[in-house]
């Protein structure tokens, strides 16, 4: 081959790479264009402060659905947090074969499960006992939904973080958990928290799992053990319904969703730059 | 004061594969004992038997016994933390702590470890920087993280973590063999002044290493322990004809 062609082909496959990565964002930057010109007209400060107004008034706002997302996704990161990284660092540094390999394919499956079988779930055990919709049940729900994500990205954190430091722990006399817990969870920090965030933007937008959970409110929660209201499920209703403005505030409700992921994911990036990443 | 090992009839697996094929040695008190021979002969494998460190890796095992203090480390009931708490271990890279600043480093051992109250901690440390020679040169950065020294100083501040603990025997695994010439004659230096409060167990490839660090030699080949003694008179005048060539660079 030539020099002017090889030349020409790694030109021309560094084009195509670049083009191949555009194309990925594409979308993302199309939809929240779109939400922009949309819904951003909705958006003032009565929409993050205000309860919605009653049917046929124009106005009003989604304080309660952002509040009641918050404490549900506070409810779901407390069930999938500690399991779910617990549960990783025990399928990274177990030297049992068979039950990691087990509970591997079952976190596999269950990352696989459409999320409104975690609903199914959720009513099944919460709602149905307690016979009412509560926080709980969404929060249940959403929080199983975490446990997969967080777990297998917590394993491959995990077994990214070098061996080496693993003997070093164990050399100075210290038993396996304390350097499991020690050293080798904030060598894999970083690493980590970003699985977390992917799964909390990913049940941050859940809509299917909340429907016979949390079932949705139109006034503020009462209570854990009550029906509360949530960003997705406001969407949902709004953009069902057949008035012009709950249509706009539908818009205005996935902007402000999809505005909180981004900075939750922004905030934990910032958080662990410049820290040690697992080499 | 350091302890003498008294190690009899040690032999090491890897799955199916023997390692080590039964090594009679003596690791003598407040003396340096150099573990020298060509790669894959064991000697790294060997002193991971002293500190029960081979049986972490998966399929590892080890059947011998390794006496010290007249102690069989591997009678039944005997619990590998304790034992590696008495004899410390540095490894071939240096391998601080990432996430964890100079003083971090030396004082995990301690901390995390739970043996002392926290208000020693600060001498503690100290003291254990100055025995691996790097208290004057990171005093004013303890703060720092333990990466960004250099090599030679990450070599010394996982000594210094090592000898936190107050070890009795320090096992040394080609510790100088990714660092330059300067960095290691540290190490040596250290070395020698460490022996008359400890005992010094270390694996090397570079026989003028052992040459200059040990008072006793070893050369393993192939899982045996082919020749051990005086290091001066291994040097001089081996005993084995193997030895010879090995030492003379015929091989290895």
């Amino acid at each position: 081959m030539s020099s002017a062609t090889r030349r020409f082909t790694s030109t021309a496959m560094g084009a195509l790479t670049l083009a191949a990565a555009l194309l990925v964002i594409c979308p993302l930057l199309l939809i929240f264009g779109f939400l922009l010109y949309q819904g951003a007209s909705a958006v003032n400060v009565d929409f993050f402060l205000h309860l919605p107004k009653p049917v046929g008034e124009v106005g009003g706002g989604v304080a309660n659905a952002i509040v009641g997302s918050l404490i549900m996704i506070a409810l779901a990161v407390s069930l999938g947090l500690p399991v779910g990284i617990l549960g990783g660092v025990y399928l990274a540094e177990s030297r049992d074969r068979r039950l990691p390999w087990v509970l591997r394919f079952v976190a596999d499956v269950m990352n696989g499960i459409p999320s409104i079988v975690f609903g199914i779930f959720a009513y099944t055990v919460v709602v149905i006992p307690m016979r009412r919709f509560s926080a709980l049940a969404g929060g249940l729900a959403l929080g199983l939904i975490m446990v997969p994500i967080v777990l297998r990205t917590t394993e491959e954190m995990v077994r990214l973080v070098p061996n080496a430091l693993r003997e070093a722990g164990l050399g100075l006399g210290l038993p396996q958990w304390k350097v499991s817990l020690r050293i080798v969870i904030p060598a894999a920090r970083a690493g980590i928290i970003t699985g977390v965030m992917v799964a909390v933007a990913r049940i941050a937008g859940e809509t299917a799992p909340l429907l016979f959970t949390a079932l949705g409110n139109r006034f503020w929660q009462q209570g854990l053990d009550q029906p509360i209201a949530a960003l997705p499920l406001q969407i949902y209703s709004y953009a069902i319904a057949p008035y012009d403005d709950w249509h706009r505030q539908a818009w205005a409700g996935a902007l402000v969703l999809i505005t909180l992921v981004f900075l939750a994911s922004l905030a934990a990036r910032l958080a662990t730059r410049g820290r040690a990443v697992a080499r | 004061m350091g302890d003498g090992i008294y190690v009899k009839g040690i032999r090491a697996w890897f799955g199916d594969s023997l390692i080590l094929k039964g090594i009679d040695l003596t690791v003598a008190p407040n003396a340096v004992t150099a573990i020298i021979g060509p790669s894959g002969c064991g000697k790294s494998t060997f002193i991971r038997c002293l500190n029960r460190m081979h049986e972490t890796v998966p399929g590892a095992r080890v059947s011998g016994q390794v006496l010290l203090n007249s102690e069989d480390l591997y009678a039944p009931g005997v619990d590998p933390v304790q034992v590696r708490r008495r004899i410390g271990m540095v490894f071939q890279k240096p391998n601080p702590f990432p996430t964890m600043s100079v003083f971090d480093n030396v004082a995990a051992g301690l901390r995390l470890g739970g043996v002392r109250g926290k208000a020693r901690l600060p001498e503690e440390v100290e003291r254990a920087l100055r025995h691996a020679a790097l208290w004057d040169e990171v005093k004013d950065d303890l703060d720092k993280s333990g990466v960004s020294l250099s090599g030679g100083q990450q070599q010394r501040l996982c000594i210094a973590r090592a000898l936190a603990v107050d070890p009795q025997i320090l096992l040394m695994d080609e510790p100088c063999s990714a660092l330059d010439p300067i960095a290691t004659a540290k190490i040596e230096e250290l070395i020698h002044d460490l022996k008359k409060e400890l005992t010094i167990a270390i694996v090397t490839h570079n026989m003028q290493q052992a040459a200059r660090v040990s008072e006793w030699t070893g050369f393993f080949l192939m899982g045996d322990l082919v020749e051990f003694g005086v290091t001066k008179e291994m040097f001089t005048t081996p005993g084995d004809k193997r030895t010879e060539d090995y030492i003379t660079g015929r091989f290895g």
